[in-house]
């Protein structure tokens, strides 16, 4: 498939904006460094700058780029109604075009986007190398030889990030599970490339959740990655292969809605009308496939749930994953159906939408501000009480379990339909409540 | 030549060993963002230092005055009349990393805070001991005490409560030459000459606030907010005269004319008909028995008023709605128009049916579409007229069109700011409302605190800006300036 050179941000979605600075207090990079050039304002005014030809990407305009997090939190409060996160892609995908990246960036950037991906069969043989890396003594004792320090810094930190991996692994299939009740038709889930090996157990309760709802639910094979980290690191390309394979992995069957349990999937599979806007053979099909996208949370708060529910005795709060909140503008479904299970106390952060610093790979790429970030979220989360922290994104979950540990903090993280799954659990007088993994 | 990246350069080593590597901005791209404020006018500074508290402020004012380089104060950036722009370059001093609440006191009612703090985080922080801080302007999510202080800001409540110089009991200054003082004091009683209250509205012509003691009131028991729309702006500008003479002051009374209505509908989505010549949006607060009193009143009146409908927001979260469509209105033009230059006029209530008339035939004359947000209580009007600085021309025949209004107002007997500030924009006109005597006594002030003309350079006084750029005493400083390590 022959790229089409990728140009920049848009001089009219850059000219959106009338520098008015509201956007600034919700932007966490700014209110971090107190620096203009680290503002929603001042990234849009260098990129048009930049587009204009006054300045060129030079290694500070370059930085400032990088540091964003790409959360669209300044794209939720903006009264002008910038779409930064559209530009921010944009710019990233000219960057990348235009700067090569050091060999070793590309060559990761390689392996991970092209050669592993785009491939289930692929990423389940690694997730499988590293489930039996996790064993018993095995990642202790090369931790202790400290063989890791042959690796760079970033794999380093990713090697400390990493969860122990579900002890098996959730895949899509042709079975159908069918709905409890009355009929209320199909349901697809999407399944993501994260969730299905460190959290399987967010997949399948998202399963039997809908399912205890009145859904059929299926979960079509020939589904890849939303292709959701390419598009924010440029690789508009890779992205745009990937959204292909998963209009035709979901248009097959039936128009059923389709499914999605984390944020960052659900804000790019919503967006594929965007993405493939410029080919003419899937535009239209992009279009019907976007409509067709729920996020979990968003889809079951449609209607009063269904089905007995059990008291779950916990103290939570919510963190807003940002791309849930910010780029899919949805809040209140998480929260009320949490309301909705007996025993849930759910005790609200003082800044819940805030970045947690996960970010995708922003955590990686920016270890610095990301542990700043996290930092300030765990102060946030410790101010509340709670004993769960409770999101809607496999990304945040990874961030704010790591973040317990950092700060020696007790308590767990789970996935809104993890305490929905155990209400219905205890609601069958299922004593037996599984731990979220911490 | 010199080097701007060369980090050894005397000023910008010296600055960075005050407030820090990062906190000194000196790359010529990263100064770029520095070249902007709220307002239409562009100029980028020379460098940017961030000071991180009281002590770094004067030091930093001690190398600028040592280095004889001109400093302009910046708070948040949310400014409309061009007080952070740094006219003839210079240093800007960002005050955007003082951000601590240094203590809040509910039992004296009163909160000490540095300047960087945001508008809003005040009254979140007293809100858990029932108090609130009055002052909210418009952009109050993102605005700052230190501007707001320069500014001697408004806001929709201040029909109700005042400006800013209503709810600042005292406030630690320092001065061009790097000392720090005090003026006012916490108790709000002071013998000898109301420092505090010359140097709040002073725009940084004099020095930069450092810490500022706040009033802090307690909230009201309850609180409702009326939408009454009309189907001529005139009856809504009858209708707010009405409401004050029946003797009822409302907290708030804000005006939305059609086109801002339409901004904030196509962005927002605060529930304004689409349909309307004009809404007005009214708070009341008080007592609860008060309240519901005064609202029938006002709803009675608005009916009588020709209001099409009268609406009283159900809950908290209708009334938040209205409210965000009227605080982001102005950013909401962004949606209906690449740039727009809002003006800050003042005139008499009951002049208000003529001056939005003949505004409109001013903004008719030049071909540009304008959209009237009102502080429609106490007479504070904010033209906002819409244009593309693509265009070529059009900013400066926006600027003319903006003078034509601005004199409107004057000559209907109104005043030349109602909030905003004087800054660049409108210092011209400072000569229609002020005779030479006025401004010679009012510049005296200046030397009095120790700053001259390159403390916030081209501000204010009429002609400041094209004196202090074409001076040669302005050229002189810049040299010293270079020598010492800006870049220009």
């Amino acid at each position: 498939m022959a790229s089409i050179a990728p140009r920049g941000p848009l001089i009219e979605d850059l000219a959106r904006c009338v520098h008015c600075g509201l956007c600034s207090q919700s932007c966490p990079t700014y209110v971090e460094t107190g620096l203009e050039t680290e503002s929603p304002r001042g990234r849009l005014h260098l990129m048009r700058a930049k587009a204009e030809g006054r300045i060129a990407a030079t290694s500070n305009f370059l930085r400032h780029m990088d540091l964003c997090l790409l959360c669209r939190n300044c794209e939720a409060v903006c009264p002008s109604g910038v779409p930064f996160g559209r530009i921010m892609q944009a710019q990233r995908a000219e960057v990348l075009a235009t700067h090569p990246a050091p060999w070793w960036e590309r060559l990761l950037r390689y392996v991970v986007f092209t050669l592993l991906m785009p491939h289930p069969a692929r990423i389940a043989f690694l997730a499988g190398m590293l489930r039996f890396y996790q064993r018993p003594g095995l990642q202790g004792l090369v931790r202790k030889l400290r063989v890791l320090r042959i690796f760079p810094a970033s794999l380093r930190q990713m090697e400390a990030m990493l969860p122990p991996l579900s002890s098996h692994f959730f895949s899509p299939s042709m079975a159908v599970t069918p709905g409890h009740g009355k009929g209320r038709g199909g349901a697809a889930v999407f399944s993501g490339c994260v969730m299905p090996y460190l959290y399987a157990e967010v997949n399948e309760a998202t399963v039997r959740v809908l399912a205890r709802n009145g859904y059929d639910v299926k979960v079509p094979p020939g589904q890849v990655c939303c292709g959701s980290l390419q598009e924010h690191s440029g690789e508009r390309a890779a992205a745009e292969a990937l959204a292909r394979r998963n209009i035709d992995a979901f248009t097959s069957g039936e128009a059923d809605p389709i499914i999605v349990n984390a944020a960052g999937c659900g804000a790019t599979l919503k967006e594929y009308r965007e993405l493939l806007a410029d080919d003419p053979g899937y535009r239209d099909k992009a279009s019907e496939f976007a409509a067709r996208v729920f996020d979990v949370n968003e889809f079951l708060a449609r209607h009063k749930l269904r089905g007995a529910l059990g008291a779950v005795p916990m103290c939570v709060t919510y963190q807003d994953s940002c791309h849930l909140a910010h780029a899919q503008r949805v809040t209140s479904a998480p929260r009320a159906l949490l309301n909705a299970v007996p025993g849930v106390e759910l005790f609200e952060m003082h800044l819940p939408d805030r970045c947690c610093g996960s970010a995708g790979i922003y955590n990686i790429t920016e270890p610095e501000m990301s542990a700043r970030l996290l930092h300030n979220k765990m102060q946030d989360v410790q101010s509340t009480g709670a004993d769960t922290i409770v999101t809607a994104n496999p990304g945040c979950m990874l961030q704010l379990s790591v973040g317990l540990t950092r700060e020696g903090m007790p308590g767990r993280v789970a996935h809104v339909v993890q305490v929905l799954d155990w209400a219905y659990q205890a609601g069958e007088g299922d004593e037996k409540m599984p731990g979220a993994k911490k | 030549m010199f080097n701007q990246r060369d980090p050894t350069s005397a000023l910008i080593r010296d600055l960075q060993a005050v407030v820090g590597k990062s906190y000194v901005v000196h790359a010529p791209e990263d100064l770029l963002v520095y070249e902007y404020d709220c307002s239409i006018d562009r100029e980028h500074p020379s460098i940017v230092v961030l000071p991180g508290n009281s002590e770094e402020v004067a030091a930093v004012l001690k190398l600028a005055a040592r280095a004889g380089m001109p400093v302009t104060p910046r708070g948040a950036g949310t400014g409309i009349s061009g007080g952070a722009i740094p006219v003839g370059r210079g240093m800007v001093v960002a005050l955007t990393r003082m951000t601590r609440i240094l203590d809040l006191d509910p039992v004296n009612r009163i909160a000490v805070v540095e300047p960087g703090v945001i508008n809003l985080d005040v009254t979140k922080a007293a809100a858990q001991h029932g108090l609130f801080y009055a002052p909210d302007p418009s952009s109050q999510k993102a605005c700052c005490i230190g501007g707001n202080i320069a500014e001697n800001s408004g806001g929709a409540h201040c029909l109700a409560y005042g400006l800013t110089t209503n709810h600042v009991l005292a406030i630690e200054v320092a001065l061009p030459d790097g000392d720090v003082v005090w003026l006012g004091d916490p108790t709000g009683l002071e013998p000898g000459y109301d420092l505090r209250g010359v140097f709040i509205g002073s725009e940084g012509t004099l020095g930069i606030v450092t810490k500022a003691v706040l009033r802090l009131l307690p909230a009201p028991e309850t609180v409702t907010t009326l939408l009454a729309v009309f189907d001529q702006t005139d009856y809504a500008s009858a209708a707010v005269s009405a409401v004050i003479a029946a003797g009822i002051v409302p907290a708030a009374v804000e005006m939305m004319d059609r086109l801002a209505i339409q901004a904030v509908e196509a962005s927002l989505h605060a529930g304004y008909p689409k349909d309307a010549a004009a809404v007005l949006l009214i708070e009341l607060e008080g007592l609860r028995e008060t309240v519901a009193e005064q609202a029938q009143a006002v709803a009675a009146i608005c009916e009588v008023q020709n209001a099409r409908a009268v609406e009283v927001a159900q809950s908290a979260e209708q009334r938040e709605r209205l409210w965000a469509g009227r605080k982001g209105v102005a950013g909401a033009f962004g949606s209906i128009a690449p740039n727009y230059y809002i003006l800050d006029g003042v005139a008499p209530r009951t002049k208000l049916p003529e001056v939005l008339r003949r505004v409109e035939e001013i903004a008719a004359r030049y071909e540009f579409p304008v959209a009237n947000v009102l502080h429609a209580g106490d007479g504070n009007l904010h033209p906002c007229i819409l244009f593309d600085d693509r265009v070529p021309g059009a900013d400066r025949r926006v600027l003319e069109a903006g003078m034509e209004i601005m004199r409107v107002c004057i000559d209907a007997g109104g005043a030349l700011t109602g909030e905003h500030g004087v800054g660049i924009e409108k210092q011209d006109c400072m000569a229609w409302v002020f005779s030479e005597d006025d401004l010679a006594a009012m510049a005296k002030l200046r030397p009095a605190f120790g700053a001259d003309a390159k403390f916030n350079p081209g501000k204010v006084f009429p002609g400041a800006r094209g004196e202090w750029e074409g001076s040669t005493g302005a050229r002189r400083i810049m040299e010293r300036a270079l020598a010492a390590g800006a870049y220009i």
